[in-house]
């Protein structure tokens, strides 16, 4: 392949461009925040009880999940990569914790304890099956899409079939013990918003400042180049599949206690909400380069259209998704890169 | 085994001798229907995504096993399907490979499987349809469904006499389908009989214990005063109850679901819950009702009532014990 470096010394010289801009200052850069801000303006404005602190919280807690997945999905996404199977992952993952939980109770004394080992089973559930993805994509040679096309429907069929088609319930007093992990705060914070501020500030951190976060960006601007230039393209790409995987197993530490129960309608289209939320946070589809603090606001812009929309009833519910494709497509068209 | 297959050779050659039957009948008494010595009756139901569908495959396999105890000459095949187009292609197998003879489908969308439940008839096999009636009625014998209307009606005549005509209401409503719409509009038709009774908002939730929590905590964010949620299904209470507990709000006196679930039932039976007193019944049960009365008319050569509702009913403490079924999964 000897034209290959040809592109990439345009492609180099392409992404330098924004970062010369980037010291003057560029609207587009900024169209997630200027999108998340009028739309805190809009929210007020309709209704003065959306700027209280209690709804504010409630927004950012229930943000969490989605955020936490969409933050190992921006590492996926930037490798070039793509991961459709989170939501199903996530509900088998609740679904196997909480029966876990429940065998373990009887034979471990302290329902903490118990709590402590689920929680653990979960990330490593979740980091067993990231890296069981980033294998089969690897060293199986298929596509990421197909691979996890296929575990979507292998892990929600698997959560179906535990549950007997109803739902999978935590015993009380387990739940009792869990509880404060989702309901509990921290100076007024509540927790969920704590781990998803910690998880952004290290993927943050891991993109920007490590050799990893270097080759992911490598590895998704080109894989060819990448390769000659003697990065371990296979074992980055396996770790950021596992990477996910862990994230989506601390969503899951968080979400099991809201309800305190999986049932097949868990996690339902959380996959297109954190694609969508890495997207409209300005990370390119294609790869190569994208933001942690972008997906993050993604994230939180994506819930809070909903609850503006809860909040108020002047647009007939029927045309609830058709606000939201609004408000996405008018923020994307705001970090649009320019050509 | 050679009980089986002696069974079998019975079996085979009742239903030629049936068939035969009932072409030379059908041609002289134009189409009366004759007492048939096997029946093959298949059954065609969503597979099982939530706790409700998980309920219908639960009685209908419930079904199978009593009635091929109680009759051995019939023969009950279920097959789940999880959309429409897979539906329809398990609809033609039943019919070519399973040859059945009689059908009782809970068609997945309405419009989608009139066709393919029209060409099974042509090839005479005894259609009963349950719960979304097709496009086309000439395409089922019969038509067996829960009470849409009485799902809406009941909750909100018994909200309007508990609190005499006087509360604040917020709803939740499932997917938009017309099932949702029926339901709605017999709550709303109720209400507007009594002035002082406030339908503050009503939202989509989508029959999801997820979705109803959000929901309900915007719904508490925004209403100060509100006496009664409307939950419209059991799994949404479960949701909204959630939502309540972490606002710590105690405006609220009662959460009212829908369909009879049976942890829902144990917690009226029990009382172990003071938000939860009352409940209506909309049973996947239903299924069980239509493939026996199905499978039984058939057996008889009888035929069913063209269309028959299951009543829904108000589950109270007093009468909850007729509808707890423990061993249902939902």
């Amino acid at each position: 392949m000897p034209s290959a470096p040809t592109p990439t010394t345009e492609a180099r010289g392409d992404r330098a461009a924004p970062r010369k801009a980037g010291r003057r200052f560029d609207p587009h850069r900024f169209g997630p925040v200027v999108g998340l801000v009028l739309l805190l303006i809009v929210g007020t404005a309709l209704n003065p009880d959306f700027a209280t602190w209690d709804n504010l919280m409630n927004v950012l807690t229930r943000t969490a999940f989605i955020g936490i997945i969409s933050i190992g999905m921006c590492f996926v996404i930037i490798s070039g990569g793509i991961d459709l199977s989170v939501g199903s992952m996530a509900a088998l993952i609740a679904g196997g914790m909480i029966l876990l939980m429940n065998a373990l109770a009887g034979s471990v004394g302290s329902p903490v304890a118990v709590v402590m080992l689920g929680m653990l089973f979960a990330l490593l559930l979740g980091g067993g099956f990231g890296l069981a993805h980033g294998y089969l994509i690897t060293r199986g040679r298929i596509e990421p899409f197909i691979v996890t096309l296929g575990t979507l429907g292998i892990f929600r069929a698997v959560l179906t079939w535990l549950a007997d088609g109803g739902a999978i319930t935590l015993d009380n007093d387990l739940s009792d013990a869990y509880g404060p992990v989702y309901y509990g705060s921290l100076l007024g914070i509540p927790v969920p918003v704590w781990v998803f501020l910690a998880v952004s500030v290290a993927g943050a951190v891991l993109l920007n400042r490590t050799a990893f976060g270097r080759y992911v960006q490598a590895i998704g601007s080109n894989e060819q180049v990448a390769r000659f230039a003697a990065v371990d393209v296979d074992r980055v790409k396996l770790l950021t599949y596992g990477l996910l995987g862990v994230c989506v197993g601390i969503a899951t530490v968080l979400y099991v206690p809201r309800l305190g129960s999986a049932s097949p309608t868990t996690g339902l289209l959380w996959e297109l909400e954190a694609i969508a939320a890495v997207i409209v946070g300005g990370t390119s589809f294609k790869g190569g380069e994208g933001r942690i603090a972008g997906t993050v606001i993604g994230a939180v812009l994506l819930s809070v259209i909903s609850n503006i929309l809860n909040l108020t009833s002047i647009i007939s519910v029927y045309l609830n998704a058709a606000v939201q494709g609004c408000v996405i497509i008018a923020v994307a068209f705001l970090q649009r890169r320019r050509p | 085994m050679s009980e089986v297959a002696r069974y079998t050779r019975r079996l085979v050659l009742g239903a030629g001798l049936a068939m035969t039957a009932t072409v030379a009948l059908g041609g002289a008494l134009g189409g009366v229907a004759v007492a048939a010595d096997t029946v093959k009756l298949g059954v065609s139901i969503p597979a099982a995504t939530h706790g409700f569908t998980g309920g219908i495959v639960w009685w209908a396999n419930q079904a199978k096993a009593e009635l091929e105890k109680a009759h051995p000459n019939l023969k009950i095949t279920v097959k789940t399907a999880s959309g429409a187009p897979e539906q329809a292609n398990q609809l033609q197998d039943l019919v070519t490979v399973t040859k059945i003879d009689s059908l009782v489908i809970f068609p997945f969308e309405s419009a989608a499987l009139t066709q393919p439940v029209m060409q099974a008839k042509k090839k005479n096999v005894y259609v009963t349809v349950v719960d979304r009636g097709l496009t086309d009625t000439s395409a089922q014998d019969a038509y067996i469904a829960g009470d849409n209307t009485a799902f809406g009606r009941i909750p909100a005549e018994y909200i309007a006499k508990k609190y005499n005509g006087k509360a604040n209401i917020v709803a939740l409503r499932g997917i938009p389908t017309t099932l949702d719409n029926e339901r709605w509009e017999a709550f709303t038709g109720v209400l507007k009989q009594y002035p002082d009774i406030k339908i503050l908002d009503g939202k989509y939730a989508n029959w999801n214990r997820d979705d109803a929590f959000k929901v309900t905590q915007d719904f508490l964010t925004r209403f100060k005063d509100i006496d009664v949620v409307w939950a419209a299904d059991d799994d949404m209470a479960f949701g909204v109850l959630k939502a309540i507990e972490q606002a710590k709000r105690t405006d609220i006196k009662e959460v009212f679901g829908g369909a009879g679930s049976k942890t829902m039932v144990k917690t009226i039976l029990d009382g172990s819950n003071p938000l939860i007193r009352a409940d209506v019944s909309y049973s996947p049960k239903f299924i069980y009702d239509a493939i026996k009365m199905t499978a039984e008319a058939r057996l008889k050569g009888d035929k069913l009532p063209a269309t028959y509702i299951i009543p829904s009913s108000l589950i109270t403490k007093e009468n909850a014990k007729e509808f707890y079924f423990p061993d249902s999964p939902y």
